[in-house]
């Protein structure tokens, strides 16, 4: 008999990577659920301020209840402070969120990305109920285990037991942050069922925001 | 209190769909020129049973939309009723504004997914279409609340056997004709290999200038095939 699960997996890959100047933001379009595709085409970055996107994966319908209560919240924020929200203020935010529904939690799986009030990279890593870190890069979702030690590999970080603290940042310029992400995706792609279509990468810099595409396998 | 009654409150059991009892098979609706396209049978299961052979699964939602339901025909049924009173109330403005497919289509994800957090979900894939302002849009909601829009969309097996055929053929350009030659070559696929598929079936159409349901109809069958008539030939050993 047919029983009833409020959760789905409906797959995807996000990957973020912060430099010095610039953020890059990753995600593919494509949307599953088992071994069927929804649609090939949506979109799972989410402009949340006008230097801050969230990139989710996860249970598609948790998401976007995510990514409402964060506009929202956002708005609210605007009205009374009549700022955009900083990506660190964000970040703190969405944990926050996430732990809220502890004990019934959003199925998602999120990587935020953006410049912080100094105009550096950020990159915010997080699991389904909120624990989360600042990082030079990241990648969260279905093909998180094929990508994360290729990043690893090419952008050793430093430690982040080091004193004093040193910047996260990864040393590429943005031409090669956004290759390297290309080249990833291309990848997980070959191995990972629910990732593939197109990768959407938007760029984050001080002229503001770049959105490219490029198309991967589709089968 | 640990049971998930503890974690609801005064929501009572009794009152949950824990499983369908009368239901309906796939949808598929898809754009062609002019509009929107959708078709389903009109066959209503109860389990495996044919109970139903008259079920309208296609209704009109005010001036823009069309909606198809597969699934739990009741919760269907209560869903048009939550719509009436959305567009009743919408109409009691009178300020000459309305809901578009958009906006319908939004507010389907939102109940969906408010059902499903109290565990008590409307048991439905929905399809929804419309036109308003020569915007066609074409979208769909499941039972817990995933949403999207696309070019074509198909609940059930239609997400199986009739996507691939649209993804194969479907073009932006499509006539009406042409339109509903695509959608009976997928219908008829479904009614070959989905058993709950009947052969009523009904076409409904939505363009700027509103909505037409067609009468129901049947589609030409062939059962002459070899592996019809000799499905175990080619497996020796069975039966």
């Amino acid at each position: 008999m047919a029983r009833f699960s409020p959760y789905d997996n409906n797959g995807g890959t996000c990957v973020a990577i912060a430099g010095a100047d610039y953020c890059v933001i990753a995600a593919d379009t494509r949307m599953s659920t088992g071994y069927s595709i929804l649609t090939r085409d949506y979109s799972k970055i989410c402009k949340l301020a006008d230097k801050c996107l969230l990139a989710s994966s996860g249970f598609q319908a948790d998401v976007r209840a995510l990514q409402k209560v964060l506009s929202s919240r956002h708005l609210v924020y605007q009205h009374q402070h009549n700022k955009q929200m900083s990506c660190p203020a964000m970040g703190q935010l969405l944990s926050n969120t996430l732990y809220y529904k502890r004990f019934f939690p959003y199925y998602a799986f999120n990587v935020l990305g953006g410049l912080d009030s100094e105009g550096k990279g950020c990159v915010f890593t997080y699991d389904a109920v909120g624990s989360y870190e600042r990082v030079g890069y990241s990648a969260q979702g279905s093909g998180s285990t094929l990508i994360m030690p290729v990043l690893d590999n090419q952008l050793k970080s430093p430690s982040p037991l080091l004193l004093p603290a040193k910047d996260a940042v990864t040393p590429l310029s943005e031409n090669e942050a956004v290759d390297l992400v290309k080249d990833v995706f291309a990848s997980a792609t070959e191995r990972d069922i629910y990732t593939g279509d197109r990768v959407e990468i938007v760029i984050v810099n001080a002229e503001g925001i770049r959105r490219e595409y490029i198309e991967l396998r589709k089968d | 209190m640990t049971s998930v009654e503890g974690l609801l409150g005064c929501e009572q059991d009794s009152q949950r769909t824990l499983s369908p009892y009368v239901t309906g098979t796939s949808v598929i609706g898809i754009k062609y020129k002019d509009g929107i396209l959708m078709t389903a049978d009109m066959g209503g299961s109860y389990g495996s049973t044919l109970r139903y052979k008259s079920v309208e699964r296609m209704k009109s939602i005010g001036k823009h939309s069309l909606l198809g339901a597969s699934g739990e025909i009741s919760d269907f049924q209560e869903i048009l009723r939550y719509l009436d009173e959305l567009i009743k109330y919408d109409n009691m403005w009178d300020d000459g504004n309305s809901f578009g497919p958009k906006e319908i289509h939004n507010y389907l994800t939102r109940i969906m997914y408010n059902r499903r957090n109290k565990f008590d979900p409307l048991w439905n894939s929905l399809v929804l279409g419309g036109v308003k302002n020569g915007q066609k849009y074409l979208g769909t909601v499941s039972m817990i609340g995933v949403h999207f829009e696309d070019n074509h969309v198909a609940t059930g097996f239609g997400n199986h056997l009739a996507r691939p055929i649209l993804r194969d053929e479907w073009k932006e350009d499509l006539s009406y004709e042409e339109a509903v030659k695509l959608l009976e070559k997928c219908m008829r696929v479904l009614l070959y290999r989905d058993r709950s598929a009947i052969n009523k079936l009904q076409v409904a159409k939505i363009t700027e200038e509103g909505v037409t349901i067609s009468q129901p109809y049947s589609l030409k069958t062939f059962w002459g095939f070899n592996a019809f008539q000799n499905p175990s030939k080619g497996a020796e050993g069975t039966w």
